[in-house]
Parts: C-alpha cells; structure tokens; sequence
C-alpha cells in the first residue's frame, strides 16, 4: 500500500526554497486579519517527493503504458515535439496582460489556429477561449441565445438532444437556460426522421449532434437532419467529441452546422492530463461571429497582430483567452500533419476501428451491422444472459492483459455497451494482441465466468466498494 | 508515412484485405460523396523540425521580461524544480480521467491529496477535483447556491474584471440575476451591502480576498452581515496569501474558491490555470465536477475512487447544475506538488516575502513626486497608486528598460504587484527607472 | 417483495400513508422502487416549510451510478422529514416502509391511489413488461 503524502511528513524537514530574510508580517498586516488555524502542509524532503510521485506514477496508466482504447475519448499518441513547445519560455513566461507589441508571438499562435480550426471545421471564425468540450458546447449555446434574442425570437427555448447523446448535452442546455428535448435514435443510433420533424417547431432553438454518433456510424441523412431543423427555424449545433474519425475529410460546416466545439485534446492531440487541462474552442459561422467571447486574435494589415472583440459579444466564458498552452500544443500538431496528414490520421482511425471490430464480431455482439468509423459498440446483453458476464466484468479482466478498458455503459440506448476507440496510432500488432486477449476473456466467460467475476487480480488494488464511498464520503485525509 | 502513424503500406493492405475492402475511401461509404473533402485547405504537413523552427519563431516574437511588476489574476512566483520534474511524467501527462479505479490510484490518489491540501489551505470541508480556473470556479460557486425563492447573486465590485465578467455571462445562461456591490475606498461599502441585501433577498455574495486592488477586506464583518441576511457567504481568495490570511473556514464561508495559478503555474499568456472549489460540510454536494473519495477494495486495502457521480452530467443530464466533465487534473497535481514542495514554512515564506517586497515597492514609489497610494488600507501584495504621468506611457518607458511595470487602470492609476521573485535589486532597478522616467 | 396492506401506492412507487382523521400523510419509496435502484447511497431532504402539488417532484435519491426522482402522492405542506435518511440512506433499502421520508399536511388532491392489491398487480406487470 502506497502511503499518503501527509503519512511521509515529518515535522521540521523541508526544501531550501527561497532566502530565508525574516519577515514582520504583522508590520503590515492588521492581527485580526492573520490565520490562526494552523497550516498543515506536509513536511517532506525532495526525494521524499519525488519518491512519492514516482510511486504514484507507477499506479496510474497512460497513453505511453499501454493500449487506450477508451471510446469517445480518442486517446491517441500525444507527440513529444508538442511538449516542447509549450514549455518554451517565449510562451510559458509571458503574462496575459503584456502590451501588445510583447505578445505578437502569442497572437500569432492563436490567430493560426483559429483560422486553421475554422477551416478544418467549415466555420467563418473561431473563439479559443471555452476551456474544455463541455465548456464549448455551453458557449455555443450561449451564442444561439444571443442571436436568437437579437432576432426577437426568445420563443425558442428548446434544444433537441438524441438520446444517444452525450450527458454533457442536455446538461449545457440547461446552464444555457434552455429546455431540453429527447428524441430517439433508430438502433444504428442514427437520428429518427420521423421524430425530429415531429419534434422541431417555432419553439426550437437548435439541434445537437455529435456525428459520427456515439454508436460509431456516420449518420447519412445528416443534410436532411440539418434541414429539417433549419426548415423548423433552428439551428444546428456540432458536438466535436468525434471528429476524429473525419478530421481533414468532412467538415461540419459541410454537414449544415452553424456552430462547433472541438476538444483540441482529443482531436488534436493535446494530452488529457488525467483530466484536463483540455481545450474547447468554438467555430461559428458568420452570422454567429459578432456573438463569440473574446476576445480574438487577430491578424492586421501590415503582418503585426491585435485583438478583436466581436460586437455583440456574449461576454467572457473564462479568465483572459482560453488555454493557452494547449492551443500552442494543438497548433504544433496540426503544423506537423497538415491537410494531408490529418485525413490519413482520420482514415487510419477508422481502419484500425474497423479492423479490431472484424477480429472481435465473430464472438461479441456489435450494438449494429456494417462497417463503423472511429469506434464501435458492443453489446453483451446475449453474453451477459448466457453466462452472467456482464460488460463491467469483462472490462476488469482487461485490467489484467495491462490495457485500458474501453468506456463502458455508455451510449445509454445499448444494454451492457462497452465503446472501443483504438485511435490512429495504434499498430496492427497491438489491435492483433488487443484482439486475442479479449477473445480470450470471451472463451474464459463460458468455461470459467466466476475468474472474471474476481477479475482483476493483477492490479494494486481490486475492484473498490463505490457504494460504501457515495454513503459515507471521505473525501479528505483526516474524515 | 509520416506523422504518428505506426501502420506501414503492407500492413494497411493487410488490414483492407481482412475486411474485404480494395481501398481505404470504402471505408466512408456512409459519407455522402458530395461532402468528402479532397483536402482541405490548410498547409501540408512538415518534419518536425520545420515545425519546431516554426513555433520557435513564434516563442521569440514574445518578450519574456526578467522583471515582473504585475499581477491582477496572474502572478509570478518561484516555481520549484521539483513541480515540473513530477508534472512532466507521462503517466500523469497522458492518462485520461480516472474512471477504472483499479489501474489508476496513482492520479486518484493524487487528486485526494489535492483535494485534503486545498481543505487545509481554506479551512474548509470538502474540496472537489478543480476546475478550469478561478473566474469559473466563481461562476461554478453562485450557481451552487441557486435558489428559485432567490434568484438574485451580488457580487463585490472589488472582485478582479475577469471573475465578475464570467459570473455575468454564466448568468445570462442560467437567468439568475446578478448585482454588483459597491464600494468605498476601494473596498466593500458596508452600509451599502446591507441595503442591497435589505432590499431584496439574495442567495450568494461573492468576496475576493485580497481584492483586486490588493487590499485586505473586511471579511469578518461582510460575513456578519451577510449571514444576518441568510445569504450564503462565497470567498474568493488568493491561495498563497491564504497561508497567512484569516481562513474561508474560519470566517465562516459557505464557499472558497480561487485561482490556484499562483500555486506553482507558469504564467502561460493567462492558461491553463487551476479553478480550486472548497465547501462546507452542508454544500458539499452541489459541488460541481469529479470529487475523489477513500474507500476500500475487495481485499481490503485502502483506495480511492472517483465518487457522488450521482451529481454529475453523464447521469443528471438536464438536472445537473453543472454540465462540467473534466477537471484540471494536471495543474491540480502542480499545485499539490508545489505545496508539498513548499510546506508551511515555505509557503508562508512566499507570502511573507511577496507582502514585504510590494510595502518596501509602495514606499519606494510614493517617495517618488506625483506618486501617491490611492487606498490608505492594508493591502497583501498589490496596491494602486496614482502617477504623475500617464500610466501608459509610464509602462512603454518600463519595457524598454526591460521591466514589466504595474497594470494601468483606465482611470489614471496603475495597479502593481511583487512577489518574492522581486527582489531589493529589481526593485531598486525599478525605482530608479520610474526616477529617470518621470522628472 | 413487501407490499403492505395498510398504504395506498402511486404508480411511480411511492407509498403513502394517512393518519387517523386524514390530517396528515407520511410518504416513502416502495420495496419495488428500492429494489429496482439497488444501494441507496444518498437521499435529497426537502425543506420543512415547503409546499408541493400532487404528482409534482418531491426530491430524489441516488444509487452509484443513478438517480430517481420521488413525486408526492398528494398535495401539502411538509411538515417533518426523517432526518436519519441523511446519515443512513441505506434505511430506504433494508425497510422501505419504515424509511419515511416526509410527513404532509395541509393536504389536498392526491394523485391516482392504488391499493395494495391493485398496486401488486401493477408491478407485476412491470416486471413482466
């Protein structure tokens, strides 16, 4: 067992950080503004430290330690060059509130991506400011708000939501302040026609889409879809989480969106940190630009660059212009693969999807026929019935073959799913390992089910009581 | 084939010939074909060392100033060799949210420790995994005290620009309505504070600490009114001031949250930054976002598990209060090493230093004619002055020296800021600027 | 499954029970609603003051990895809950008919009452469904 950090302190140790000039605090500080309470950091050694983090290290799995396949989360290779980049003084020295003529650099770095993400996505401008996926598609929701307002059209306070969206969808529409509307999805999870037309009206604010879909298909009546809201008055809304099957390949903008989020740690290939940070830039089309939080980066006459704050601005979404860092990440990406290099990534994506999905349909139940995009869903319902197996069980025997799971219970329409993702950048040798170990689990569920019950067995700790944790959090050392 | 593509030619016909495919566009027969792109229209790829050369090109076209003179929400401290040893482990750097708990205690077991460092640090209850930065932390804050018989939040007027305009905006989402409190000597106006909340019932206030002109409120005697009305007390504070300042806890704040940037963050031209959200006992649960708890395994061992889900989007959907997903689950880890680093002594150092540093500035400043300190308060590690020239030109002559001054402020003043990183010789070297350029 | 004779039930398997001159109703979750959500991990206690109208959304209660919401039977005024739900939500899954949640009075229209007999073949139903 690994020990907390505050289990190592020992009182009285410590680093030789900064000079040690004693200060008179209350000299400048009245007495009964101080703390009393004591601060109880830990007392720790720098290898104390670092020995400690480098257990913790040791207990967590990366990209780098193995097979990630967590659909609808695109965990690819996140190039080292990136890294780099980011962790140059010229970015990461540089305070937000330089003059202007300090930060051409840092204009620049936004401006690029802002006009290559509007191209790459088929919109006329771009906000880097919104923080994350969610955090964009609560943005762009806000821009509908305000350009519905402006038109006078506040009647329309609905967003449609397939219910094979993401949980993130109906819940931005509710911060935006707007209702939601669930319709169904047919079983390739592809949106029924028949029920968005019976669902959109003079109270539609807009549709929200992710497509592919989170069932893995490209949805073919997407220009239908996109006309049928737009017929009804509403606007279409781009859910970005799966654009890494069609990155460089479709745009949404194509497809009859006017505004798009994109999870630049996803698609572009900026870490996820276990978490975050991640980045969620908008792109619009015109007639939504003058909304956008800003401000943007612009590029103006003469090769310099200054900032632009549309008229009619939402406001800010977050403090100054958006994770930097990782739109310098995200840049240097798309720099190094170009438009070439992202349709092959795409491409490679939905192959390898396709080419792990062959290697495993003729045991597990695919949620639906034919060929997938960027990831599939299994459905083992049959499975589950036959041998008492269930998803969650198989999921914990991968844990043993030193592989991440793939995402489970989700989407929500297939009973026992388990959503794979394997990711462009993943060889045919890891998708042929990848293949036999959960066949293999396959065969152990009819010949031995109680094994993947107890499953895993190899990993520092087993399966966790959730329940006993949500009754009685603990959620400090010391509760 | 280039980029980060593992799959040669011979392995990709293989891969096409095992699903009975003779090319790869088959793949997108789903697409319609007037909607696939030849190319779009961005520049082909590069080595990467034509890419390295072009983002290098771009790193210089930014001047990194040795001296720093500014904060305003975003401060230079030292940050420990150690932080960016452990924060660049790839483990860390590329795993996903921790949702298999078994192969991933090492970042649950992390955010733990981040989320009992943050308790300590405000003196609050419980503390949730971040998250995107303090301005929504504080837009997070008053959504968490939503009321429907009190749809009104009052925030201080001395709250930092950015924090008050991502509050406005979040509201112009939910519909709460927001108002602004107003201030006297460049704090919160008391008596006025009290009429607003006589006049109409509100469910939150939001007070930062130090204010954004650096000065130390009153935050024992807001609370008291504020607790007279059955509002619900939100402080935004600075964390490496919250190592010597009276605590969120102990003033009796419903909520803290905060701009954990200054604990260990890179300046980074404004992020990712860190937004840390602490509660008491009774709001823990309308914390937003991933919240990590112990448990134990099936074997008995301690673990620890991400927890309350039941809150959160993937299974409230339209009945979340909040639809955030991720968490800044990098800086937060920058942070718990940066505090480990530090330890109470060093942190208050930080602080103690930073409070000494901006008096001995102001001082120095104001023994300068035309300057003069604006607000006669306490004030932690920025203050306002006014200046005998314009603040603008004042910064342009600064730069040229090499010296990032203070922030001007668009009525005349100049708001400044030192930290520990501001020693006697920068400072010295900054008076003796400003003496040069303003006789 | 437990299903007493002395409750009327809704459809959305709350239980309600009325004291003797019908002043005032306790309400709680049926054996069914907490069989159906498994470990109960945590309940939302509405306020004592609060009003609410048949039907409408009392609160809701969470398992791990689910949430519910509970309607109320009837319309009134909350006038106690059980605060021992707070510390021991489990109470709602080792006997759900002693696990009130709240108490009504001031009582007005109800929703469609079942009786225990009517309720048991609804959830027959239900699970045959």
């Amino acid at each position: 067992m690994t020990m907390l950090i505050f289990e190592r302190s020992g009182q009285g140790r410590r680093l030789s950080l900064l000079p040690e000039t004693p200060v008179d605090v209350e000299q400048y500080i009245p007495g009964e503004c101080l703390r009393r309470q004591d601060l109880d950091l830990p007392q720790l050694s720098e290898n104390d430290i670092s020995r400690h983090y480098t257990e913790l290290a040791k207990r967590s799995h990366g990209v780098n330690d193995g097979f990630y396949p967590l659909g609808s989360c695109t965990m690819k290779y996140n190039p080292k060059l990136n890294e780099e980049m980011a962790a140059s003084a010229g970015f990461c020295d540089i305070h937000p509130l330089q003059p202007l003529d300090t930060v051409q650099g840092c204009l620049q770095v936004m401006a690029d991506a802002q006009k290559y993400l509007a191209e790459i996505t088929g919109m006329d401008a771009v906000s880097l400011q919104p923080g994350a996926g969610a955090h964009g598609e609560f943005t762009g929701l806000l821009l509908i708000k305000a350009y519905l307002r402006s038109l006078g059209q506040d009647g329309r306070t609905k967003i449609i939501v397939p219910d094979s969206a993401h949980g993130t969808n109906p819940a931005s529409a509710a911060m935006a302040g707007f209702s939601v509307i669930n319709v169904p999805s047919d079983p390739q999870g592809d949106v029924d026609l028949a029920a968005l037309k019976e669902a959109v009206g003079e109270d539609t604010a807009a549709l929200m889409l992710t497509n592919p879909n989170t069932l893995g298909r490209f949805d073919k009546n997407i220009l239908q879809i996109t006309q049928i809201v737009h017929a009804a008055g509403g606007l279409c809304y781009y859910d970005g989480a799966n654009l890494n099957a069609v990155v460089g390949l479709v745009r949404p903008g194509d497809m009859g969106f006017d505004v798009v989020h994109l999870n630049l740690h996803k698609t572009f290939s900026t870490p996820h940190g276990g978490g975050g940070p991640g980045s969620g830039p908008v792109g619009c089309k015109s007639f939504l630009a003058p909304f956008l939080p800003g401000p943007l980066a612009a590029e103006e006459p003469g090769g310099s660059y200054g900032w632009h704050l549309p008229v009619q601005c939402i406001g800010a979404v977050k403090a100054f212009y958006g994770n930097f860092l990782v739109a310098v990440k995200a840049l240097s990406y798309i720099l190094t693969l170009g438009a070439d290099g992202l349709a092959a990534a795409a491409t490679q994506a939905v192959l390898n999807a396709n080419y792990l999905m062959k290697q495993l349909s003729g045991s597990y139940d695919m949620a639906c026929d034919g060929l997938c995009m960027h990831e599939f869903v299994m459905s083992l319902e049959k499975l589950k019935q036959e041998t008492g197996v269930s998803a969650m069980d198989v999921a914990k025997a991968i844990l043993d073959c030193h592989m991440y799971p793939p995402t489970m219970y989700f989407p929500l329409i297939v009973h026992e799913a388990l959503m794979v993702e394997p990711t462009e950048t993943e060889s045919k040798e890891t998708l042929d390992q990848a293949a036999q170990a959960y066949l293999e689990i396959y065969r152990r569920a009819f010949s031995d089910p109680e094994s993947l019950h107890n499953a895993p067995c190899g990993t520092v700790i087993g399966r966790v009581d959730e329940v006993g944790a949500a009754r009685n959090p603990r959620l400090k050392y010391g509760d | 084939m280039g980029g980060y593509l593992p799959v040669d030619p011979a392995s990709q016909r293989q891969m096409l010939a095992a699903l009975g495919l003779s090319s790869a566009e088959e793949l997108f027969a789903d697409v319609p074909r007037e909607m696939l792109m030849k190319q779009v229209d961005i520049p082909q790829g590069q080595s990467e060392m034509e890419t390295e050369k072009a983002m290098r090109q771009m790193a210089g076209k930014n001047k990194v100033f040795a001296s720093v003179f500014r904060g305003a929400g975003a401060y230079r401290h030292y940050i420990p060799a150690i932080v960016k040893n452990v924060t660049a482990k790839e483990e860390f750097v590329t795993a996903y949210t921790p949702y298999q708990a078994e192969i991933s205690q090492g970042i649950l077991q992390a955010i733990y420790e981040y989320q009992t460092m943050i308790c300590r640090l405000t003196g609050m209850d419980a503390a949730n995994a971040s998250v995107y930065d303090g301005a929504t932390a504080a837009a997070e804050a008053l959504a968490m005290c939503w009321d429907k018989k009190k749809p009104l939040a009052i925030v201080a007027a001395s709250a930092p620009p950015q924090v008050i305009q991502v509050c406005q905006t979040y509201c112009f989402g939910s519909g709460m309505e927001l108002a602004i409190a107003p201030l006297r000597n460049g704090l919160v106006d008391k008596k006025a504070l009290r009429q607003l909340l006589q006049d109409r019932p509100a469910a939150c206030f939001y007070l930062q600490q130090p204010n954004y002109f650096g000065l130390i409120e009153d935050a024992a005697g807001i609370a008291e009114i504020v607790r007279e009305h059955k509002t619900k007390l939100i402080m935004g504070v600075n964390p490496v001031a919250a190592a010597l300042l009276q605590t969120p806890g102990e003033i009796g704040a419903d909520i803290a949250v905060g701009e954990g940037q200054p604990l260990g963050m890179p300046l980074s031209f404004g992020g990712p930054y860190l937004g840390f959200m602490a509660a008491n006992k009774a709001m823990m649960r309308k914390l937003p976002g991933r919240i990590v708890g112990e448990t134990t395994d099936n074997r008995g061992n301690r673990a620890f598990v991400l927890t309350l889900q039941a809150r959160e989007q993937h299974i409230r959907r339209e009945k979340a209060s909040s639809n955030i997903c991720s968490n800044q689950a990098l800086c937060a880890l920058t942070a718990s090493v940066y505090m480990a680093a530090m330890g109470p002594a060093g942190l208050r150092q930080a602080a103690s230093l930073s409070v000494a540093a901006a008096h001995r500035l102001a001082e120095g400043l104001c023994a300068i004619p035309g300057f003069s300190l604006r607000y006669k308060s306490p004030f932690f590690h920025e203050f306002v002055t006014e200046c005998p020239v314009t603040p603008a030109y004042l910064e342009e002559r600064l730069a040229e020296r090499g010296i990032l001054s203070g922030l001007p402020l668009e009525d005349g003043g100049m708001l400044w800021c030192a930290t520990e990183m501001n020693d006697q010789a920068q400072i010295d070297a900054l008076l003796q600027a400003v003496r040069e350029v303003t006789v | 499954m437990q299903i007493p004779q002395d409750l009327q039930y809704t459809k959305t398997h709350e239980w309600v029970k009325f004291n003797e001159d019908g002043s005032k109703a306790k309400v709680g979750i049926t054996d069914f609603a907490q069989n159906q959500m498994g470990d109960i991990v945590f309940i939302t206690l509405p306020e004592v003051g609060d009003s609410v109208a048949a039907e409408d959304t009392l609160t809701d209660f969470e398992s791990v990895k689910a949430v519910s919401d509970i309607y109320s039977p009837v319309s009134g005024d909350i006038c106690a809950v059980n605060e021992d739900l707070a510390d021991a939500p489990e109470l709602l899954n080792s006997d759900p008919y002693a696990a009130w949640i709240v108490e009504l009075e001031n009582l007005g229209e109800t929703a469609e009452l079942l009786s225990a007999a009517a309720y048991q073949a609804y959830c027959q139903e239900q699970e045959e469904a």
